[in-house]
């Protein structure tokens, strides 16, 4: 090195020895990467395009949710197709940002011990998944999935004390536009998604599907919300339809 | 100032045994050796930053307005995605072409497109078959295993292609394989015990329960008012209205007597559903032929004879 070098970085000797300065040049060159990093995530149209089709979930879909947040299906499947030949052959196309905006958290995952389930939704019927979730090795041999039967037989408490209001709520406040009809009539809302008699809910909704999801009609089981979810998965947007086509080709996704 | 640091390169000296210069710092006697970074490290550091620049030229990387900066290159996720794409179809469409024009009977006839066939449709069979049917095909309770010869719909090339496309009691196409078996017990139609003799007579048909017993003799007669019209005199089944066989020991529903009370109390109307609108005809061609291969497959036009053994070497 020569001696030149040398004198640009002498000022570093100044920095190592007050530790002040140090905190506060550590913290400039942090921001400095947010901001570059993160920042630009809340503006550039790749992460914010809007896509037809996306509603909030129903309170039986968001119960199910925080079932599936509970037992940690996360640890084993991930929710994010990602553009890969191999991924979209297998799980379908693959997912937008905009599939997982009213997600709080999302379950994108990278651990993918078992499959993706991001477009799960409606590919297979409920009473396999009720099968599946019972005994997974009844209706897939090689699985390693711990049974779960015992959803089956729990009545569904969702929320906090016995009542969805206040997680629709929290929700609304991180930013998912649930209406007060909505939060008013969550609860009711959940009792007849899973009792085929959601006129009102498809309504508020749209594309909601209401029927008894568990196999046992006149009991509402976590079941009933698990296997709500997961058919709704990855299925409100038509990612194959001619104007989502029409708006992927434009929109060049970096 | 004790500062050695501060002193500049004042008390910086060559470090005898190794030829270095010190930091110019001591502490109690301590002091630290200068040593230049190898040469192959500070090279790499360099070429790391020039890539880095290179990188920003071709790719994209400054974050702007809308999006990045496009780069020379234009690269984008979706635009690499979109050819890889493309160029599996361009790979593909020979295949695919020869398939389509040939009618599902001659594809036996011409190995190389058999082996094809049969490839395709075991990718096929995994991603849309196997979350029922199992990834080898073997069924469970309710879903039919596809490896035996036991067909509820007939197991010909057309046969299967026809069910594939139009699903079994699947609501929306017109077409579809239907038939409805009355729920014996819960539509009233049988009482309890009534149920209980033809469970024994259906038993005894593949020799689960004797044929002599008073329950079976009683149970063959109800049998013949109210099951023969589907199920045949003899039990063998009819594949017009996909009737299972029950003389076999094949149990699409379990053979334990109390699962035959079961099927017969509340009959099962499985459903398949119809892939016509889901799968492109070309794969649903490739599924029968695949299904079929799996070693029930009926009617098996002869192959010629020279490509027999290739067209079976495709098969697990």
């Amino acid at each position: 090195m020569t001696t030149g070098t040398k004198d640009i970085f002498a000022g570093h000797a100044k920095l190592e020895r007050n530790i002040t300065l140090l905190a506060i040049f550590a913290f400039l060159a942090v921001i400095i990467g947010g901001i570059v990093e993160i920042g630009p995530l809340f503006w550039i149209d790749n992460t914010i395009e809007k896509v037809k089709g996306m509603r909030p979930y129903t309170p039986l879909e968001q119960a199910g949710r925080d079932i599936y947040v509970r037992e940690g299906c996360y640890l084993c499947h991930s929710q994010m197709i990602r553009p890969f030949r191999d991924e979209v052959e297998r799980y379908g196309h693959y997912s937008l940002a905009a599939e997982s905006m009213y997600d709080h958290p999302f379950q994108w995952g990278s651990e993918r011990t078992g499959p993706d389930l991001a477009r799960v939704g409606g590919k297979y019927s409920d009473a396999w998944h009720v099968q599946h979730l019972k005994d997974p090795r009844s209706v897939v041999p090689e699985s390693i999935m711990p049974s779960y039967a015992f959803l089956a037989q729990t009545p569904l408490s969702a929320g906090e004390g016995g009542t969805m209001q206040g997680e629709l709520k929290a929700l609304r406040l991180a930013g998912v536009p649930y209406s007060d009809a909505d939060i008013a009539s969550a609860d009711d809302d959940l009792k007849a998604q899973a009792t085929d008699s959601g006129a009102d809910l498809a309504r508020r909704y749209p594309g909601a599907q209401s029927r008894d999801f568990d196999g046992q009609p006149g009991r509402l089981t976590e079941m009933d919300a698990l296997v709500a979810y997961l058919q709704v998965l990855g299925t409100m947007v038509d990612v194959n339809g001619a104007a989502a086509q029409e708006m992927l080709t434009g929109e060049q996704g970096q | 100032m004790s500062d050695p640091l501060s002193e500049g390169t004042g008390g910086r000296r060559i470090d005898e045994a190794t030829g270095t210069e010190t930091m110019g710092h001591e502490w109690d006697g301590i002091e630290e050796l200068n040593t230049p970074l190898p040469r192959w490290w500070v090279i790499l550091f360099y070429a790391c930053i020039l890539f880095a620049i290179g990188y920003v030229i071709l790719y994209p990387a400054i974050p702007l307005r809308h999006g990045s900066t496009p780069g020379l290159l234009h690269w984008t996720s979706r635009g690499a995605f979109t050819r890889e794409m493309a160029a599996a179809q361009a790979a593909r469409r020979p295949v695919l072409h020869a398939l389509a024009v040939t009618p599902i009977d001659a594809v036996p006839q011409n190995p190389a497109l058999m082996r094809e066939a049969i490839a395709g449709g075991r990718a096929a069979f995994k991603v849309n078959c196997a979350p029922c049917h199992g990834a080898g095909a073997a069924g469970s309770i309710g879903y039919p295993n596809l490896n035996d010869d036991d067909w509820l719909w007939g197991g010909t090339l057309d046969a299967i292609q026809t069910t594939i496309t139009h699903g079994i009691r699947y609501p929306g196409d017109d077409q579809t394989r239907m038939s409805m078996m009355p729920s014996f017990g819960a539509d009233k139609i049988l009482t309890d015990n009534q149920i209980a003799d033809v469970a024994s007579h259906v038993r005894s048909l593949s020799g689960l329960e004797p044929r002599a017993s008073a329950a079976a003799h009683r149970g063959a007669a109800i049998f013949a008012a109210n099951c023969v019209v589907c199920h045949g005199a003899d039990g063998h089944g009819n594949r017009a209205v996909g009737a299972p066989n029950l003389a076999d020991h094949i149990w699409l529903y379990g053979g334990a007597r109390a699962q035959v009370i079961g099927s017969i109390t509340n009959a099962h109307h499985g459903v398949m559903p119809a892939w016509a609108g889901r799968l492109d005809p070309v794969t649903i061609k490739m599924l029968a032929i695949y299904v079929h291969s799996l070693g029930g497959g009926e009617g098996f036009a002869a192959a010629a004879p020279a490509g027999a053994g290739t067209a079976g070497h495709g098969q697990p």
